[in-house]
This record gives structure tokens, C-alpha cells and sequence, in this order.
């Protein structure tokens, strides 16, 4: 019954030493933001921001520790963005090409 | 099965609907069965309204003129009724009445897991239900149910603000419906009811919420934003201001594709349920058919561009959108053999809730395998947005989902109410029901196949022969729901008392519990020890 | 657990509600409901995002124009402020867990704080697009290059930033009864599972936010 025994306690030095990282993780974003690398900025932002993201949900949502269900909860509505965000951009992407000639054009042209 | 002790003194007398006779105790109330009840008297309410929306659509259509109303006020019309149908009873027709009874009975439980959330979700649905209302009764919209931008953003000089707030309020009552679903079927199963062993019409639910929690956002949003641009001229879908309409429509059909899986899976649940009762057979590939509702729900997701075959979209995004559409009809037809398997030979008893079944099954085979025609990207190009689309979608959806919740309300009425219904009129409006569908809109897929386009008031002489049968047939339909209104509501007050916690020998822990439930369900918590469905078993008994 | 008997439970746990057997099924079903709440909310907000690609990927030079309007110091401290948040949120629900009451009332208090302060700093955002005419509708003005692609970047920029504020004055909502009843000693070590969900929501909050500032303010 006792939620101490079932329920893992976090040391405040583990949210302190989280939030730190955090923090500079901002920082970093900030600088990467002042120098022009091209393409690699939007690499850079995104991928700092999805390394913060995955911090607060294992430490601060406590992920780590808790069961199956919370994790695939997490991967869940990761999955399904996914699914909306690689469908979509699969009609954008595609929406230039032009169908590819099977040659019935040319079949005309000779009669 | 369960531990259910019948002390007669307590159980008997007292039951979920005599405890407590003040509005408060009805309209503040947790329990779920009354809150199911709530809801099946509104969703009646509905029902009743998109059926009469229904009938001026085919009254006009009777005569090649537009002799009964205008092109505006017929655009109006059939955008009420396409509106009403969906998000104020399909959606929430069997889950929130029969899955809101049936389901925490059916695991085991006292309640749903969030009793309070639970009736938050019926006054949104009410307070989404009062907009609809409002907008009917104040001018209309003439956007058609799907709201498509730029003309509901900028061009329709309707309610669409009103309707769409409607739909995103009710949507939210969708999604808390589904939460607390998932939640009790994955935490509050009675001991011994493992996976394996749950009700399919559970499974059929806990793919439904999925759907409801993870499609019913994104249209929220996507009608908050279309919202925002009708009101403040932010451009999102306008492509005056650099948006793109085929966006709404990605977004739009993102949720409402799936949610067409929202309007069947609980049926199919339902149908699962009733086929094995009177056939007292086991159902035949357990697995296989909770595994496909599953297939179905997250398939669903992954289809939605075939509704956008014509409307600018990449022909290569939609040749893959339409090869996986094709790959949903797998785990659809698996459903339909599974049942036909489960009744050879089985004793079946031709009760009516099991004609109601086999109208079910029939008139979904038709409806699923035009699906897979509408599918075919060259052949939608000559079928899109006819008539023969129109056929499809009422096939499944009331051919279907209507026919099941028909067919569920028949099968758990004496347990929800403690009361019976005539036997014999409840055949003859199955009967009634079927014939006057297929009369309906059998002839709308020839008229549909022969050009005769969709939203239309008036159309070429040669196609009145067709209406005019639908019309006929809409009147035979008509009839066949009206008859069970009535002798639903004699049986409510005056019929015969049933006080057999199993009145037709079925399987499940809902057949447990006294005749009606108590508030509390289970007056000892239940311990499962047998595999689900064991008709054989009990066939084994009866013989020795 | 098993050796207690069923009545011994009920009076251990007055917190526990009706319809459920034990505090272990009512902790676990409510941690389950906020989740799958958040899966929606994922969904919700994922819609926009899906928008945000799109148009990013159309217009990127009138992306990266409409960028440099926007306030990237005042951004870049916002995200500094919600991140304190998440810290002192996370503090509460450890103070909860181990029964510190004036630790959580004090902590839940400093999350409002920054919660207001994350409000206060959008506001002045808010106000300072409004004085330049760059809130879309028909008051926008451009000058320069492609205004009409660099409205819509707006459009996502308020839609985006607004349906993200509208969940913290919620949040602060949620945060303000929390804090009625933790003043009022609900919380014990045994029973913090309010405390616990309301954290949940309100990182939910900052991670959406830590992906908003690349995306509106950066790239």
C-alpha cells in the first residue's frame, strides 16, 4: 500500500544536476543561433530540442521508472505524430512529379 | 462463472434505476448505466432529427425539379443531416450507450474508472448537442459536414462558426469517453479476466478509444484554426493568404477518416456478441477477430488521402494511400468469415436481435466491398462524389452501425431496463429495416454509377425512377424505426418484468448480475475461471 | 496487501474512491488517465506542427526573414523561466512523496510564479507584434520582401504560441487548487497522485515549448 516502497524517490541532486543540463542546453541553442552553419541550424535546434524533450520525460515525468503503460504511451503518440507528420509530407513532397510516360504518345504519333 | 450470491433481500429490490427518483440523482449522477441511459434517450433525441432532416433530402429528390426547396435551403439540409448522423449519434451511438452499460459489467468493475469525468462527457456532448440544435433552428450551414475550406472559412454566409464549435465540443466528450475506457479496461479487470479472455465487443471498444484519443484532436485543432480564419482572417487554409486548402482537408480526414472506424467498430463488437449467444457455439478465431480490430483501428490511420483522390493531391501519395485502403479490407473481411464460421453449425435461434445481426452482415459485406471499388484511384475518378459514394458510406454506416446498435439495444434490453419487448413486432421491424434499406439505397448505386452527383437538388429526368424507389424505400425504413421506438417505450413502462439475471443463456459476466444491475454492480467482486464464451461447455452440462 | 483484509483497506485509504478495489488501482488508473491524456494533447498540438512543416518547407526564405522580427533574448528567457518550472514542479511532487508539506506549498508556489512570469514575458511579446502591425489579419504590415508568406509564419506563431499559453493559464488553474488543498494537508506520502498528474500536465507544457522556440523563434 505503502507508495515509498512501490513508487522510485528521485534525489534532489538528480532534478538539480537535470535542470543544469537543461540550462545549457538552452545556452547552446542560443550560441549555435548566432553562427550561421546553413542547413545544419535546423538540425542543430531540433535535435538539441528533442535531446531536452527526452530529458524531462525520463527524469522530470519520471518515465524511467515507471511502467510499461507510461512508456507506451510516450511511444504511442510518438508513433502516430509520425504518421501524420511522414503522410502528409508524403503529398507535399510528391505533388511536382509528373507521371512518367509509358510511351502511348509516341504509339500515336507513328499510326 | 462469478461468485454472484443473490441475498434477496438486498439485491433484488433495489436496482440502478430505483435508486433514487430526483432529477439530481439522474442528472448528477456517477453510474455509469444511468449515464448510458442519459445517454440513449439523447442520441434517440438526435436520431430522430437527422432521420427528419433525412426525409425532406428524399421527399425533395422524389420529383427531378427542385419543386419542395431551393438549391440553398436543400445545401442546408443535408449538411444538418450529415452533421447531426455523425457527431451527435453515430459517434457516440453504441459506445457511449451500450459500451457505457456493458462495459465496466463486462470486466468486472463497480464503474467506469472516472465516474465524474464520464458525466463531463455527456453534458459536452449535450452542450455540443444545444449548438447543433441552435444552428438547426437559427438559419443552418451549408458547408456539408466536412467543413471544407476556403468555402466554410470565407465564402458561406452560414452558422459554420456555431456548427464547427458544436463539433469540437462534442468531439472533446468523444475523447474523455475513450480515456475512461482504455483506462477501466486496462486497470480494472475482475481477477482471472486476463487479455485473453475479454468480451470481443470489449476489444472492439478498446480500438474504438484509441481512435477517439488519438484522431479527435487533430480535428479539433484543424476546425479551431479553419475558426480562426473565418473570424480574424488568419489564413491558414486561404490561399489568398499563402495557405493551402488541401491542408484542411489532410488534417480533416486525418481524424474523420478513422473516425468512420469510431461508427463501425462498436458494432462489430456488438455483432460478435450477439452471433455467438444464439448460435451457443464458441466464437470461431477469437484472436483473429480482437487482433483486426485492432488492424482496423491503426490501418485507419494511415488511409485518409483516398478521400482526396480529386482534390489536388500527389496521384503518387494516393497510390499509396490507396494500396493500404485496400489492406483494411483484410482484417474487415476477416470479421465477416469469423462470424459466418461461428455459426456453421451452431444451433441458431432466429431471435431479433440475431435478424438483426444478419442484416448487419450482409449489408456491411455490400458496404465494405464497394469500399474497396471507391478505393480503386482510376475508377473514383468516375465515382467520386456521386451517388454511389453516398450508397457506400449509408451501407456501412447505417446498414452497419445502425443495425448493430439496433441489434445490441434488442440484445441487452431486458438486461439494461428489467423489462421485455413483443418478440414478434421486434422481427417484423428487423424485417422492415432490412427491406426498406436495401430499397433505399440499392438504387442509389446504379443512379451513383450512372453520373448522377452527390448535394444535388434537381437532376436529369431519367434518374426519377431511381429516387423515387429510395424515397419509397426511405418510407419503409422509417417505419421500421419507428416501430421500435414505440414498443421500446411501452416497454419501458409497461412491459413484462424480467427478473432472470440471463434471460436468453449467454455468456459474460454481464449475465451475472440481477436483472436490472444494482447501482453497485457486483455485489461480491468476481473471479474469473473460464475461458470466454464457453458455450460448449454449457451445451456439455445441459446434455448430462 | 493480500493478507490485509478488505476492510482494513477501506480504512487505510480514505482517498481511495468507490469504484475502485485499492489506492494501488487509483493510482495507477489516474498516472494511465493523464497519459493518455497527454497523447492527446500530443495529437492536438500535432496538428499544428504538421501545418508548421508544412509551410516551413514551402516558404523557407519567408521563414527565415519573419524570424528575425521575432524576439529571440525575450524567447530565449522564456524558455530559461519554464524550465526553473519544470524544476521547482518536479521538486513539489518529490517534496509530496516524502511528505514535506511546507516544502510543497512552497514549491508549488514557485511554479505559479514562473508560470505568471513565462505569462507576463508573452504578453509583452503579444503587445509589442500588435504595436508593429505583425499580428496577422487585416491590420498586418510587411515591409519587405514576401508578406504574404510571412503571415502565414505569424498565423502559426499566434496560433501556436496562443493555444500554448492558453494550456498554462490552465495549467496556472490546475496549480492554484493544487495548492489550496496542499495548504489544507491532503498530501501525504501515501496519497500524492494529484500532485503527481498536475506535474505531468505542466511538463507536458514545457516540453512543447522547448520545441516552440527553435521552431518559431530560431530557424
Amino acid at each position: 500500500m505503502d507508495q515509498h516502497q512501490e513508487h522510485h524517490v528521485a534525489p534532489s541532486s538528480m532534478y538539480y544536476a537535470i535542470f543544469a543540463i537543461l540550462i545549457c542546453c538552452t545556452g547552446l541553442t542560443y550560441f549555435v543561433w548566432t553562427i550561421d552553419l546553413g542547413f545544419l541550424n535546423i538540425v542543430v535546434a531540433l535535435s538539441i530540442a528533442i535531446f531536452k524533450a527526452t530529458l524531462v520525460i525520463r527524469y522530470f515525468m519520471h518515465v524511467k521508472w515507471s511502467p510499461i503503460l507510461s512508456k507506451m504511451a510516450v511511444a504511442t503518440s510518438l508513433v502516430f505524430l509520425g504518421i501524420l507528420l511522414v503522410l502528409l509530407s508524403m503529398d507535399y513532397a510528391s505533388r511536382g512529379w509528373q507521371p512518367k510516360s509509358t510511351g502511348w504518345e509516341k504509339h500515336q504519333v507513328t499510326q | 462463472m462469478s461468485a454472484y450470491v443473490e441475498t434477496p433481500d438486498a439485491a433484488s429490490k433495489v436496482n440502478y434505476l430505483t435508486n433514487g427518483w430526483t432529477w439530481q440523482s439522474w442528472l448528477l449522477t456517477g453510474d455509469h448505466k444511468r449515464i448510458a441511459m442519459l445517454y440513449l434517450i439523447s442520441i434517440t433525441v438526435f436520431f430522430a432529427l437527422g432521420g427528419a432532416f433525412a426525409a425532406a433530402i428524399r421527399l425533395e429528390l422524389m420529383t427531378p425539379r427542385g419543386d419542395l426547396m431551393e438549391a440553398e435551403t436543400y445545401n442546408k439540409v443535408f449538411t444538418m443531416h450529415g452533421v447531426i448522423m455523425i457527431f451527435f449519434f453515430l459517434i457516440p451511438s453504441v459506445p457511449a450507450t451500450l459500451g457505457n452499460f456493458l462495459i465496466p459489467l463486462m470486466v468486472g468493475a463497480k464503474d467506469l474508472a472516472f465516474p465524474k469525468i464520464n458525466l463531463l462527457s455527456w453534458y459536452l456532448y449535450i452542450i455540443g448537442g444545444i449548438l447543433g440544435l441552435y444552428v438547426a433552428v437559427s438559419g443552418g450551414v451549408d458547408t456539408g459536414w466536412t467543413f471544407y475550406t476556403p468555402y466554410s472559412s470565407t465564402y458561406s454566409n452560414s452558422a459554420v462558426i456555431a456548427t464547427a464549435m458544436g463539433a469540437f465540443v462534442a468531439g472533446f466528450s468523444s475523447i474523455l469517453t475513450g480515456l475512461n475506457f482504455i483506462v477501466t479496461i486496462h486497470k480494472m479487470r475482475a481477477p482471472g479476466l486476463t487479455w485473453g479472455r475479454l468480451p470481443l465487443f470489449v476489444w472492439a471498444h478498446y480500438a474504438t478509444s484509441l481512435i477517439q484519443l488519438l484522431g479527435t484532436p487533430v480535428v479539433a485543432i484543424t476546425l479551431v484554426l479553419m475558426m480562426l480564419e473565418r473570424g480574424f482572417r488568419i489564413g491558414f487554409f486561404d490561399p489568398a493568404l499563402g495557405g493551402d486548402p488541401v491542408l484542411f482537408q489532410h488534417l480533416f480526414w486525418f481524424y474523420s477518416h478513422p473516425a468512420v472506424y469510431i461508427m463501425i467498430l462498436p458494432g462489430m463488437g456488438v455483432i460478435s456478441e450477439i452471433v455467438t449467444c444464439y448460435s451457443k457455439k464458441s466464437v470461431f478465431g477469437y484472436e483473429f477477430i480482437a487482433g483486426s480490430s485492432l488492424a482496423i483501428a491503426i490501418l485507419g490511420f494511415f488511409v485518409w488521402g483516398h478521400h482526396m483522390f480529386v482534390a489536388g493531391q500527389s496521384t503518387y501519395a494516393g497510390m499509396v494511400f490507396s494500396l493500404i485502403t485496400f489492406a483494411v479490407a483484410v482484417p474487415s473481411a476477416v470479421k465477416v468469415f469469423n462470424w459466418a464460421a461461428t455459426m456453421y453449425k451452431g444451433s441458431i435461434s432466429w431471435d431479433t436481435p440475431m435478424l438483426y445481426a444478419m442484416g448487419f452482415m450482409g449489408l456491411f459485406t455490400i458496404g465494405g466491398v464497394t469500399g474497396v471499388m471507391l478505393a480503386t484511384m482510376a475508377l473514383d475518378l468516375h465515382m467520386h462524389d456521386t451517388y454511389f459514394v453516398v450508397a457506400h458510406f449509408h451501407y456501412v454506416m447505417v446498414g452497419g452501425m445502425v443495425m448493430a446498435f439496433m441489434g445490441g439495444l434488442h440484445f441487452w434490453w431486458s438486461k439494461m431496463t428489467g423489462r421485455s419487448y413483443p418478440e414478434m413486432a421486434g422481427r417484423v421491424s428487423a424485417f422492415l429495416v432490412f427491406i426498406g434499406f436495401n430499397l433505399t439505397f440499392f438504387p442509389q448505386f446504379i443512379v451513383g454509377y450512372l453520373g448522377m452527383p452527390r448535394r444535388y437538388h434537381a437532376y436529369p429526368d431519367e434518374f426519377q425512377v431511381y429516387h423515387v424507389m429510395s424515397t419509397a424505400g426511405a418510407g419503409v425504413l422509417g417505419i421500421g424505426y419507428l416501430l421500435p421506438a414505440i414498443y421500446f417505450t411501452y416497454s419501458l413502462f409497461a412491459g413484462k418484468r424480467v427478473t432472470d439475471p440471463n434471460p436468453v443463456n449467454a455468456k459474460g459476466l454481464e449475465w451475472t448480475v440481477p436483472t436490472p444491475p444494482p447501482t453497485e454492480n457486483f455485489i461480491v467482486p468476481p473471479v474469473v475461471t473460464e475461458e470466454v464464451y464457453a458455450y460448449a461447455e454449457q451445451e456439455e452440462k445441459s446434455l448430462v | 496487501m493480500s493478507d490485509h483484509s478488505a476492510v482494513l483497506d477501506a480504512h487505510q485509504d480514505e482517498h481511495v474512491a468507490h469504484q475502485f478495489a485499492n489506492a494501488k488501482q487509483q493510482y495507477e488508473s489516474s498516472n494511465l488517465g493523464m497519459w493518455l491524456f497527454l497523447m492527446t494533447e500530443v495529437m492536438f498540438f500535432g496538428g499544428m506542427f504538421g501545418a508548421y512543416v508544412i509551410y516551413r518547407t514551402w516558404y523557407p526564405e519567408a521563414f527565415k526573414i519573419a524570424s528575425t522580427a521575432t524576439n529571440v533574448p525575450l524567447g530565449a528567457m522564456n524558455t530559461v523561466v519554464l524550465i526553473v518550472s519544470s524544476l521547482t514542479m518536479a521538486l513539489a511532487v518529490q517534496s509530496a512523496q516524502l511528505g514535506k508539506k511546507k516544502m510543497l506549498v512552497w514549491m508549488i508556489i514557485l511554479t505559479m510564479f514562473f508560470g505568471a512570469w513565462f505569462l507576463g514575458v508573452k504578453a509583452i511579446e503579444y503587445s509589442e507584434k500588435w504595436h508593429h502591425h505583425h499580428v496577422p489579419g487585416a491590420n498586418f504590415i510587411w515591409e519587405g520582401d514576401g508578406g504574404r508568406e510571412v503571415q502565414i509564419l505569424y498565423c502559426l506563431y499566434f496560433a501556436m504560441t496562443g493555444m500554448h499559453a492558453v494550456h498554462m493559464v490552465v495549467g496556472l488553474g490546475i496549480m492554484t487548487w493544487l495548492l489550496l488543498t496542499a495548504i489544507k494537508g491532503h498530501y501525504t506520502p501515501k496519497y500524492y497522485n494529484p500532485v503527481e498528474i498536475c506535474g505531468l500536465y505542466w511538463h507536458f507544457v514545457d516540453i512543447v515549448w522547448i520545441f516552440l522556440f527553435p521552431m518559431l523563434y530560431l530557424i
